[in-house]
C-alpha cells in the first residue's frame, strides 16, 4: 500500500508548503545571496558605491594571519564546548539513570539551564565573575588567585567555554538519558553476571549502545559552538582580549559591522556557510546509518 | 559446579513481600525447575540467587559459601535471560567471549572454547553475524552458547524458551536437559510451563504467591501433591475437584477431594460414586478425555480413558467410580490430609 499522501493536483501542495518556503526564502536564500554577491565586491564605507574584486576577499582572508588565528581559536573553543558539555551531561545521566527516587525534580533541575538565552547566560556568568564584584572572582580573590579575564587571555577563554557549555549540558543530558534508559536492563545485567563491574560495562556495553547518541549530539554541539554561542561571547569578552576569543562568527560581526569592512565579512560568511553545510552533510549520513550497530 | 543452599529467603520491594521464606538444599549437578502461576515469585528468587536483586532475609549459600552480599560477577554463574540479553553490537563469536574476555583467558583458549561451544549448539555458520540478523531459535542458542563457555558453577535460566513457537520449544527443552547432563552444571531453571517443569526437574519447586508449596522429584509430585494448589497446578488436563459434602464415604475433615482423570472411570448410570450427564468427547488417539456434566453441580468433572475403549455418547446419564486409594482429600486451609 501506498504509505505517502498523494495529490490530485498542484495547488494544495504549493499553499502547504509556501510558508515554509517563504521563511527559508525570506531568512535563508536571499541573506545567502546576499553574502557571496557582497564577498565579491568591496563596498565604501559609506555604501555608496561597491567594486568587483572577484575571490579578492577570500584571497586575502586565508593569507591573514588574523583570520587564521580565528580558525584555531575555534577550533578549540568548540572542541573544549562539546567535550565539557557532552562530558558533564554523560556523567549526569548517568548519574540519574541509576537513580531510582527522586529521579524527577533530579532531571528537572537539570532541565532548566536550557530555557536561560545564551545572551543571559553570558550576563549572569559576567556578574559573577566580574573582576571588581563578581562573587566568584572575589572568593578566588580570597583563596590567592587573582581572577581576570579581561586581561588574561586563558581565563577569557575558560569562562566563554563554560558559560556556553553550562545551557547546553542539559540538552545533551536529555539525549544522552534517553539514550541509556533505552538500553535493556536485562543486557547490562548479562555483562554483570559475565564479569564486568561498573567501567568495564560503561566502556565495553554502554558508551558503544550510546554511540548513535553521541556522534549526533556531537555534530549538534559543534555547529552549536560555532554559530549560537555569538550571545555569551558578545556579553562576557566580545571577542577578547586582543582576540582571544574571536571565534569565526564572531569575527563576521567584528569585522563587518564594527570594522565596516562588508566584503571581507561577506567572504567570512560564505566560508561558514560551506562550513555548516559540510557538517550538516555528515550528520544527516550518518542519522541514516544510526540504528545499525 | 556446586551446591545452592536457600535458606528461609525472604524479600520484600518495599513495603511488599513478594517471597516469604523458600530454603531448599540443592545438590551438585542437579538440575531444578521452580515452576509456579505468573507472578509468583519465581524470577524473583532466581534474581536472588544472581544476585541481581539483594536478599531482604534469609541467606543464599553456593557451595557452602554465603553469597548475600557477593556482587554477580564474583559468583561464577551464568544466566540465560527471557528476552536472551545479547549484545546487539557485538557479533555471536564476541557475544560469547565476552565474559572469557574479561576473566582474562588467553586468547587460543577462548578461540577454542567458543568453537567448541559453537559446534554444540549448531552455530558455527553464524559466528560473524549480530544478534539482529539471528532467527529466535538462533538468538536463544547464542544465549546459552554465552552461558556454557564460561564453564559456570551454577546455570540460571529464566524463562529462556517462552519466546519460541511449540516445535522448537520442545526440541530446546531436550537440547538444554542433555547439555546439562553432559556438563554436569548445577541448574536453575524457572519456567511457568508444568509441562517443561516435568520434561526437565530432577526435581521442582512449585510456587504459589511466594511460598514453596512442594520441593520434589516431577513424579512424586505429580502423584502424592501436597496442597490442593500443586494438585491443580501440576498436571493436564488438570486434577478434578468435588466438594467433600457431595461424595459418599469422603474421609472426615476433608473439604476437597482431588480426583485425577486417569483414576476416575465411566460405570452404570446409578452405580458409582458419583451420578452425572456424558458432555462432549475428544478423542486424542491413544487416549480420551470425557467432560461430564455432574448432577446437582456447575464444577466440571474430566475422565481420561484408554482410547481403545469405546466413547458413549453425549447427553446419557453415568455414574463415575474410582479407587478410594487414588483420591487425594484435602484440608479447608488446602493442605493434603492423608
Ligand atoms: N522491582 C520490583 N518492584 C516491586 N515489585 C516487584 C518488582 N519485581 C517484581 N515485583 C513483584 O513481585 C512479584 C513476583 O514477581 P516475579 O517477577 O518474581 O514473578 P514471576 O513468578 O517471575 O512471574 P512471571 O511468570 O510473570 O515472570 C510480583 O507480584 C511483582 O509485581
Ligand atoms: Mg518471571
Amino acid at each position: 500500500m501506498e504509505k505517502r499522501v498523494t495529490f490530485k493536483g498542484w495547488i494544495l501542495p504549493l499553499i502547504l508548503l509556501l510558508p515554509q518556503v517563504i521563511v527559508s526564502a525570506v531568512f535563508f536564500f536571499y541573506p545567502a545571496g546576499q553574502a557571496i554577491y557582497q564577498s565579491l565586491y568591496i563596498p565604501d564605507p559609506f555604501g555608496l558605491s561597491m567594486q568587483w574584486v572577484g575571490l579578492g576577499n577570500f584571497e586575502y582572508l586565508l593569507g591573514d594571519p588574523y583570520y587564521r588565528a580565528s580558525f584555531a581559536t575555534t577550533a578549540v573553543f568548540s572542541g573544549l564546548v562539546t567535550v565539557v558539555s557532552m562530558g558533564m551531561a554523560l556523567y549526569l545521566a548517568v548519574l540519574a539513570d541509576r537513580l531510582i527516587k527522586g529521579s524527577g525534580t533530579y532531571r528537572t533541575l537539570l532541565i532548566w539551564p536550557y530555557a536561560v538565552a545564551p545572551a543571559v547566560a553570558g550576563v549572569l556568568w559576567l556578574f559573577m565573575f566580574n573582576t571588581r564584584v563578581g562573587v566568584v572572582s572575589w572568593y578566588l580573590g580570597v583563596l590567592g588567585y587573582d581572577w581576570n579575564h579581561v586581561l588574561n587571555e586563558t581565563e577569557a577563554m575558560g569562562l566563554v567555554v563554560v558559560a556556553s557549555s553550562w545551557g547546553r549540558i542539559s540538552y545533551n543530558f536529555l539525549f544522552f538519558l534517553a539514550g541509556l534508559q533505552a538500553i535493556p536492563k536485562s543486557v547490562i545485567e548479562a555483562a554483570a553476571i559475565d564479569g564486568a563491574r561498573f567501567w568495564t560495562r560503561f566502556r565495553t556495553i554502554v558508551f558503544p549502545l550510546l554511540s548513535p547518541t553521541t556522534f549526533f549530539l556531537l555534530v549538534v554541539n559543534i555547529v552549536y559552538a560555532f554559530f549560537e554561542t555569538f550571545g555569551v561571547i558578545h556579553t562576557i569578552t566580545s571577542g577578547g582580549p586582543q582576540q582571544a576569543t574571536t571565534i569565526l562568527v564572531y569575527k563576521v560581526f567584528s569585522d563587518g559591522f564594527v570594522g565596516q569592512d562588508l566584503g571581507s565579512s561577506a567572504a567570512q560568511s560564505v566560508i561558514l556557510l560551506v562550513v555548516v553545510g559540510i557538517l550538516t552533510v555528515v550528520q544527516f549520513k550518518f542519522i541514516e546509518r544510526r540504528v545499525h550497530y | 559446579m556446586a551446591t545452592i543452599k536457600l535458606d528461609n529467603i525472604r524479600k520484600s520491594f518495599g513495603k511488599t513481600d513478594v517471597i516469604h521464606g523458600v530454603s531448599v538444599d540443592i545438590e551438585d549437578g542437579e538440575f531444578i525447575v521452580i515452576v509456579g502461576p505468573s507472578g509468583c515469585g519465581k524470577s524473583t528468587l532466581l534474581r536472588m540467587v544472581a544476585g541481581l536483586e539483594t536478599v531482604t532475609g534469609g541467606e543464599v549459600q553456593i557451595d557452602g559459601r554465603r553469597v548475600n552480599e557477593v556482587e554477580p560477577m564474583d559468583r561464577d554463574i551464568a544466566m540465560v535471560f527471557q528476552n536472551y540479553a545479547l549484545y546487539p553490537h557485538m557479533s555471536v563469536e564476541q557475544n560469547m567471549a565476552y565474559g572469557l574476555k574479561i576473566a582474562g583467558t588467553p586468547k587460543p583458549e577462548i578461540a577454542e572454547r567458543v568453537a567448541e561451544a559453537a559446534r554444540m549448539l549448531r552455530l558455527e555458520d553464524y559466528l560473524k553475524r549480530k544478534p539482529r540478523e539471528l532467527s529466535g531459535g538462533q538468538r536463544q542458542r547464542v544465549a546459552m552458547g554465552r552461558a556454557i563457555v564460561r564453564k559456570p558453577k551454577v546455570f540460571l535460566f529464566d524463562e529462556p524458551l517462552s519466546n519460541l513457537d511449540a516445535k522448537l520449544r520442545v526440541q530446546m527443552r531436550l537440547e538444554i536437559k542433555e547439555l546439562q547432563a553432559r556438563l554436569g552444571i548445577t541448574a536453575l531453571y524457572v519456567t511457568h510451563d508444568q509441562v517443561e517443569a516435568m520434561t526437565l526437574a530432577d526435581r521442582m519447586i512449585v510456587m504459589k504467591d511466594g511460598r514453596a508449596d512442594q520441593i520434589g522429584v516431577p513424579l512424586e509430585v505429580y502423584s502424592n501433591p501436597r496442597t490442593e494448589f500443586v494438585a491443580g497446578f501440576i498436571g493436564s488436563p488438570a486434577t478434578n475437584f468435588l466438594d467433600a459434602a457431595r461424595v459418599p464415604g469422603a474421609p472426615s475433615g476433608a473439604a476437597r477431594i482431588g480426583v485425577r482423570p486417569e483414576h476416575a472411570r465411566l460405570v452404570a448410570a446409578g452405580e458409582g460414586r458419583l451420578q452425572g450427564e456424558l458432555g462432549f468427547a475428544e478423542a486424542l488417539g491413544a487416549e480420551t478425555l470425557i467432560h461430564m456434566k455432574l448432577a446437582g453441580s456447575e464444577a466440571p468433572f474430566t475422565i481420561r480413558q484408554d482410547g481403545a475403549l469405546p466413547a458413549p455418547g453425549a447427553g446419557l446419564p453415568c455414574g463415575i467410580d474410582w479407587e478410594p486409594g487414588s483420591e487425594m482429600p484435602f484440608g479447608p486451609d488446602g493442605a493434603r490430609l492423608d
